[in-house]
């Protein structure tokens, strides 16, 4: 990310996480959600699967350590609304997430917080975690404004919605800056409202 | 051409487009609980900003409070901590707050509808994905971030894409000893867990129509399990005589000015969908989950399916499902034992979900082995359940009777799973780890079935009680 919030690449190692319908519980058990915080969560991402995997989930693998490039496949982070999930991934050092699908609520969860969330086949998902798999330390890089992604002789081009690709390259990611701008407008909205300013008499 | 309730509602609330192309919607109802909403005070107050309109954003307490009792300071510490914190971000800032002391207090998503702050036509928004729920009354009604909270809080609207708008039509009769819950899950099951996704839901048909606003609540609740952020119920005589009279709702004069508005706001007879789908009544089955997701599910006579069945990843999603929960494809899923019954949450806590409960319950005895709990969705509910002699009802089959909050439906408070106990659950998610052991097995199904499994110790077919 550049000064001016601009997000127009992003680049690191991947890591894969494959399965499909990984949900956002999975992601952060809610035990850690008793928290006035998310600067504690990255050490507890997939916590839970990781215990049981003693070990051999793709977040403890050594080959994968520092990565910055989630690799995951179909609807992932599902479920809950809870944005502890995608803070905890990006405090655990995730940049960007590419996968054959995502669910909403995450998705826009992701975007607000600086996470692009990018979209590729099925079959070129596998390709990719099949690739980083064999080779984790090939450096992918993702142009943002253009879709492309390169891991080393590899291209792929993946997909992302206009208006949250426009959000990213202008740097206005997180919307709030913009929803602050339209101050009259939201009180002419507010003022129209019957059932806030009063319904009319009959 | 006319218009979808979508149209219309979301029309009635567009402040501008965005830049972006996304559409700075205004929020008519904000509610608000301990979980998703300190850290949106936190950074609120970290960039000088204070709440645009506190009037409209109701808050509760809900996912962590104890149920058995316990009184603060919770023994839990970091339970207390986000007691307290909320306390003060609702002293400094103004927002009306139902704690247990006011006799309002319970989950979010049943207060808001039984207080009469849920109304046809309004934009909702909560930290929380089963705000889905207030969408019974044909409001849109969004689970937002934390950061999306802070958004609300600052301006009143948030940035979001207009969603596409399926009509799902389930037209006949429901067969005795099926529900709500059936009919949601039956749709999931169909539609798959990743099928709404982009998509608004409008639930439409006999079956609809003939819902109480409880079991609509019910079904839009778990719009969100299907992958659809909203879903809703068009406003017709059963909203309006639910609102009537309720504590927030409009009275007199103003209710029959608020009428018109509300069946103006419906969906046109014309109006155009993106996509349509139909359903028979008559073709649900009392449905119960066997795997990690809530469309992993099947008819309670029907038989687990086989990973042989399939291909490729969703193979795997079958094995992996299949594994966690220690179930043998080609069984059958009634016969199941269980260790574990929970009446509650934001699907099924309402008062006619405990008398359907208690119903099937009644007479019976739940065996030493099992666990049962009854969780009230609202200290009104508790109420209401304990003058109709529900809780004596359920007290004597062996159930607990608990305060109102979310409790084992996500397991932040003391109310968990155990190691791989099965739990015959009336909530809405089946994920791994979800009910608080990471190798808790839960199966979702209607209140009436988590009573029969309860007594009967194994998942059984309530239609079969029914008929004996």
């Amino acid at each position: 990310m550049s000064d001016d919030g601009r997000i127009t690449h992003v680049a690191g190692t991947g890591v894969p996480v494959r399965g499909n319908d990984i949900d956002t519980d999975r992601i952060i058990p809610a035990r850690y959600l008793r928290e006035i915080t998310f600067e504690t969560l990255g050490p507890h991402a997939f916590e839970d699967e990781r215990r049981q995997l003693n070990g051999k989930h793709p977040f403890d693998d050594p080959r994968f350590t520092g990565a910055g490039v989630l690799v995951v496949n179909r609807n992932f982070g599902s479920g809950s609304s809870r944005e502890h999930a995608p803070q905890a991934l990006m405090r655990r050092g995730i940049k960007a997430i590419v996968g054959e699908s995502f669910a909403e609520i995450f998705f826009g969860n992701c975007t607000t917080i600086g996470i692009p969330c990018l979209t590729l086949p099925a079959t070129q998902i596998e390709s990719l975690q099949s690739l980083i798999e064999e080779a984790p330390e090939t450096s992918l890089a993702i142009d943002v404004g253009s879709g492309a992604i390169t891991a080393g002789q590899a291209t792929y081009q993946a997909e992302l919605p206009a208006s949250v690709r426009e959000a990213f390259v202008s740097g206005e990611w997180d919307a709030l800056s913009s929803l602050l701008e339209s101050g009259d407008a939201i009180s002419a909205v507010h003022d129209r409202l019957p059932y806030i300013s009063g319904w009319p008499a009959r | 051409m006319g218009h979808t309730l979508l149209d219309k509602v979301w029309d009635a609330h567009t402040v501008r487009e965005l830049p972006n192309g996304q559409t700075q919607l205004f929020i008519g109802l904000h509610l608000v609980h301990e979980v998703t909403s300190p850290q949106a005070f936190q950074m609120l107050a970290e960039r000088g900003l204070s709440v645009r309109y506190p009037a409209l954003t109701f808050a509760t307490v809900d996912h962590i409070i104890p149920t058995d009792g316990s009184t603060r300071p919770y023994v839990d510490g970091m339970a207390e901590q986000m007691f307290v914190a909320i306390e003060q971000n609702i002293e400094r800032t103004g927002i009306p707050f139902f704690d247990r002391s006011t006799g309002r207090q319970g989950i979010v998503h049943v207060i808001g509808p039984e207080l009469g702050l849920t109304q046809p036509g309004m934009t909702i928004a909560c930290g929380d994905s089963h705000t889905s729920t207030h969408g019974a009354f044909g409001a849109i009604a969004f689970g937002i971030g934390t950061s999306q909270v802070r958004d609300v809080l600052a301006t009143q609207t948030i940035s979001v894409a207009k969603p596409k708008c399926r009509r799902i039509s389930v037209n006949g009769k429901l067969a005795d000893g099926v529900f709500a819950k059936d009919v949601i899950l039956a749709i999931i099951g169909r539609l798959g867990v990743q099928g709404g996704v982009g998509y608004a839901y409008e639930y439409a048909g006999d079956v609809f129509d003939a819902m109480s606003m409880d079991e609509r609540m019910t079904v839009c609740n778990m719009s969100i399990e299907g992958g659809a952020r909203v879903g809703y119920v068009n406003p017709d005589e059963t909203a309006y005589a639910y609102l009537q009279d309720r504590e927030y709702a409009p009275k007199g004069d103003d209710f029959d000015s608020a009428r018109q508005w509300w069946s103006d706001v419906a969906s046109d007879a014309d109006a155009a969908f993106d996509d349509q789908v139909d359903i028979e009544g008559e073709s649900i089955a009392p449905m119960v989950t066997w795997g990690v997701n809530p469309g992993q599910v099947l008819g309670v006579d029907e038989l687990i399916p086989s990973p042989n069945d399939v291909e490729g990843l969703e193979r795997r999603s079958i094995e992996d499902a299949l594994d966690h929960m220690k179930l043998a494809p080609g069984a059958p899923i009634a016969g199941t034992p269980i260790d574990v019954a929970f009446v509650g949450s934001c699907t099924n806590s309402r008062i006619s979900d405990l008398r359907e409960a208690a119903r099937v319950a009644e007479g019976g005895r739940v065996p030493a082995h099992v666990k049962a709990l009854v969780v009230p969705g609202s200290q009104q509910v508790k109420t209401e359940a304990e003058a109709e002699g529900l809780d004596d009802v359920f007290r004597a089959a062996g159930f607990e009777w608990r305060d109102a909050g979310c409790s084992m439906c996500l397991a932040m408070n003391p109310d968990k799973l155990v190691n791989d106990q099965v739990c015959a659950s009336s909530s809405n998610r089946n994920f791994k780890g979800r009910q608080g052991s990471p190798l808790g097995r839960t199966l979702l199904m209607s209140p009436a079935m988590v009573a029969a499994a309860a007594v009967a110790g194994e998942v059984t077919d309530v239609r079969a009680l029914a008929a004996g």
